[in-house]
């Protein structure tokens, strides 16, 4: 899978910063050098690590910890909306034009894959509802013509070539072509180039004027090393550049390209190419990505849920009571219920980063099941018992048992584990800390 | 359709490499100058910049602090203070960590050509055909790369430009029959050297890799008295990724070496670096262009040379 190797090294950095209330400045520090280290393996051009180590650490270091989450939660949500940010926010679709053929023209180095996707590309248009024909322009590489005439009989989707002639009289015949046919997008396949190769350079720059394409798509190997940028930033600077697409995303690679060229050239990734099938294309997302490289993609959404599931009022009530040392058997129920709103246990675990692991071990069947129980026993006691459970004398704890369908040892059970949490509570106030933990379980089941 | 490419007058082989290296060289060397300007103690700033210069050019993070380490061990023992005089070093370190035997083809030898996708394993081995025949060798190639649509057709053309003789099946053939019939052609033309293209694969497929192992008993099985060396081409603009390319290729199929191309442009290709120091794979050849001559024999050397 791709980003894998980033996502261990990043989670293994992120791991030091869970479970930490307050983070030193040394701390994120530290775990940046680790961010920093794992970016460079994965090919992020080192002027972008740099930049971003840089961006994450300030707003790290100055931010107030956000109140539902501990500090190395904060971290890592900045982390993530950096990358995200670093990858261009939003998902950037095709511009068409109204005054049809749209013109979409391919270009990029030897072997990043234009042809390929220049097939892909055809064929997804073609769904979409678009009436789309390939270009040759690759009058370079042996066989180049011939490889998209194969690619374009497989997606059914027409292919104009003039041989050997020159590009700009085949682009210019086929925009011809392309209107008498009544064809209303035009994807130019052009032949690989470096991109300090001035003749060849000089004539994409006459393509464009010849055809003024909607699109010009640079596209880059995913597996491209810091290079990348280098490639991006001259291309961009002559050709001004659309958009980029990413080919070969399904190897294992790690994605600096990916991370770098939306950093440094500002033109938005707009597709994937993932593998050698010709449906394998999809829409960019940087958000998912940025989920994606980091191996926690659902913290988010658990942020979500938890501030969707704490009701803030009732969060500072519950802190006073637990300063006062009044925290009662209701909000013990309280808190079970939020778990419950949030998904139950196994489902937060799987969307902590690491989590996954330690929820595929937890017998959701058998917590579910134990958090029943203890709900069941609250629920049977009167509110005078919940609020004052010193009055719990047998009689009552015989019929709380029967209420709830469990033995007067499992009443007895929950109120010992009450008790403990209780104190756990009281050491946690003295130790002046008190404000935070009204929002942790700390609850063994 | 050659014809494009002749505009470029011939050189000699130094000059081409050193033309092709050339942007490679400007900008580390500029970089490193205009360092050594900077600095006038060797400080740890001076020793992070140019950890970030190689960084940039791709030789990977544990690699450069080996390379680093190795450079502050040696500007010790020589008592060197004089930030200039450490480009020599770092030079002479780079050459001397990219040391290898030459690979000189006995007859009947078979080169089997693996890679990635995309990384100019066809022109590469149009380039080594024409570069053996050069040299009088009796070569045949063969069309193993039977998946990418019109990928036989680009090795054809490149068989004539090199005037030799090509086996092929065309797309969609089982790759283990070509090799078979391309193994019997050589022996019955008593061949120097048959050079075998494969279909590009990630190498992180399963399958493929099998389907690589299958070509590679079938070399063994039917070929014992032929010397087999697999050569695995890296894109110079690959970054980290190039080892475990190299590293899930050597696992599969006993890589011998690497031949890094696409040189040509302002890629460093540094991960060669990383690769024959954590795999033991030596770098053969490094392709400069598109031409039939952009192919040059590897010296670490020149390399270094070239480099900085």
């Amino acid at each position: 899978m791709a980003f894998e190797g980033l996502t261990d090294k990043l989670q293994a950095a992120f791991s030091k910063l869970s479970g930490r209330g307050k983070l030193t400045e040394k701390d994120v520090k530290e775990a940046m050098r680790e961010v920093r280290m794992a970016l460079l393996e994965a090919d992020v051009n080192f002027l972008v690590v740099k930049d971003f180590i840089k961006k994450v650490t300030d707003r790290a270091v100055g931010e107030q910890v956000f109140d539902t989450l501990n500090a190395g939660q904060t971290v890592v949500k900045i982390v993530r909306e950096e990358m995200t940010a670093m990858m261009g926010g939003t998902h950037s679709r095709i511009e068409f034009t109204g005054n049809p053929p749209t013109v979409i023209m391919l270009i990029g180095l030897q072997g990043a894959g234009k042809t390929t996707l220049a097939g892909k590309l055809a064929g997804m248009l073609l769904k979409q509802g678009k009436k789309p024909m390939l270009v040759a322009a690759d009058v370079y590489r042996p066989a180049a013509i011939k490889q998209l005439q194969i690619v374009g009989s497989q997606v059914n989707v027409p292919v104009f070539e003039m041989g050997q002639d020159k590009p700009v009289s085949i682009v210019r015949a086929a925009k011809k072509e392309a209107i008498r046919t009544l064809h209303d997008v035009m994807i130019v396949d052009t032949a690989g180039r470096l991109q300090i190769d001035d003749t060849l350079m000089t004539e994409l720059e006459d393509i464009k004027a010849e055809l003024n394409p909607q699109e010009i798509l640079l596209v880059v190997d995913a597996m491209t090393g810091q290079e990348a940028v280098n490639v991006a930033k001259t291309f961009d600077e002559r050709l001004n550049l659309t958009g980029v697409v990413l080919s070969k995303l399904d190897g294992d690679t790690r994605g600096g390209a990916a991370l770098s060229i939306r950093a440094v050239t500002g033109k938005p990734i707009k597709f994937a190419s993932i593998g050698e099938k010709l449906d394998q294309i999809e829409p960019f997302h940087p958000d998912r990505m940025a989920s994606r490289i980091l191996g926690m993609g659902d913290v988010l959404t658990l942020i979500d849920k938890a501030v969707e599931a704490v009701d803030e009022k009732k969060a500072v009530e519950l802190e006073q009571k637990l300063r006062k040392n009044q925290f009662t058997l209701e909000d013990f129920l309280e808190q079970f219920q939020q778990v419950r709103k949030m998904g139950g246990m196994a489902d937060m675990l799987s969307m902590l980063p690491g989590g996954n692991k330690i929820a595929s071990e937890v017998d959701e069947d058998e917590v579910n099941k134990s958090m029943g129980k203890t709900e069941a026993i609250i629920r049977s006691m009167t509110p005078k018992e919940r609020r004052n459970p010193g009055i719990l004398n047998a009689s009552r704890k015989r019929r709380i048992a029967a209420g709830s369908g469990t033995t007067v040892q499992q009443v007895n059970q929950l109120l010992k584990q009450f008790e403990q949490s209780q104190q756990m509570m009281k050491q946690f106030t003295k130790m002046g800390k008190g404000g935070k933990f009204g929002r942790k379980f700390p609850f063994k089941f | 359709m050659s014809e494009v490419n002749e505009k470029k007058e011939k050189k000699g082989l130094f000059a081409r490499l050193k033309e092709g290296m050339s942007k490679t060289r400007e900008s580390i060397t500029h970089a490193i100058d205009t360092l050594a300007g900077v600095y006038k103690e060797l400080d740890d700033d001076f020793y992070d910049e140019l950890e970030m210069i190689l960084i940039s050019a791709d030789v990977g993070v544990a690699t450069t602090e080996k390379i680093i380490d190795k450079l502050k061990e040696e500007v010790r023992a020589r008592r060197e203070g004089n930030p200039e005089n450490v480009k020599g070093i770092l030079k002479e370190i780079v050459a001397d960590m990219m040391q290898a035997e030459p690979f000189n083809p006995q007859s009947p030898t078979v080169v089997l050509v693996v890679g990635v996708n995309g990384v100019g394993k066809t022109t590469t081995i149009g380039k080594l055909g024409c570069y053996y025949k050069e040299q009088g060798k009796n070569v045949i190639l063969a069309a193993a790369d039977t998946f990418r649509a019109a990928a036989t057709e680009q090795l054809t053309i490149w068989a004539q430009r090199a005037g030799v003789p090509i086996v092929a099946h065309g797309e969609g053939a089982d790759p283990a029959a070509v090799v078979f019939d391309a193994v019997a052609s050589a022996k019955a033309k008593k061949a120097d050297l048959l050079i075998i293209d494969t279909a590009g694969r990630l190498h992180n497929k399963t399958h493929l890799m099998e389907e690589l192992k299958k070509i590679r008993r079938v070399i063994d099985r039917d070929f014992p008295e032929a010397t087999v060396r697999v050569f695995m081409v890296l894109d110079g603009t690959t970054g980290q990724n190039g080892v475990s390319q190299a590293r899930v290729f050597r696992d599969a199929v006993d890589v011998d070496g690497i031949i890094l191309t696409k040189l040509d442009g302002t890629a460093k290709g540094g991960v060669v670096i990383s690769i024959q120091e954590e795999l033991k794979l030596p770098v053969y050849f490094i392709g400069v262009g598109e031409q039939k001559e952009d192919l040059q024999v590897f010296d670490p050397k020149d390399y270094a040379e070239a480099i900085f």
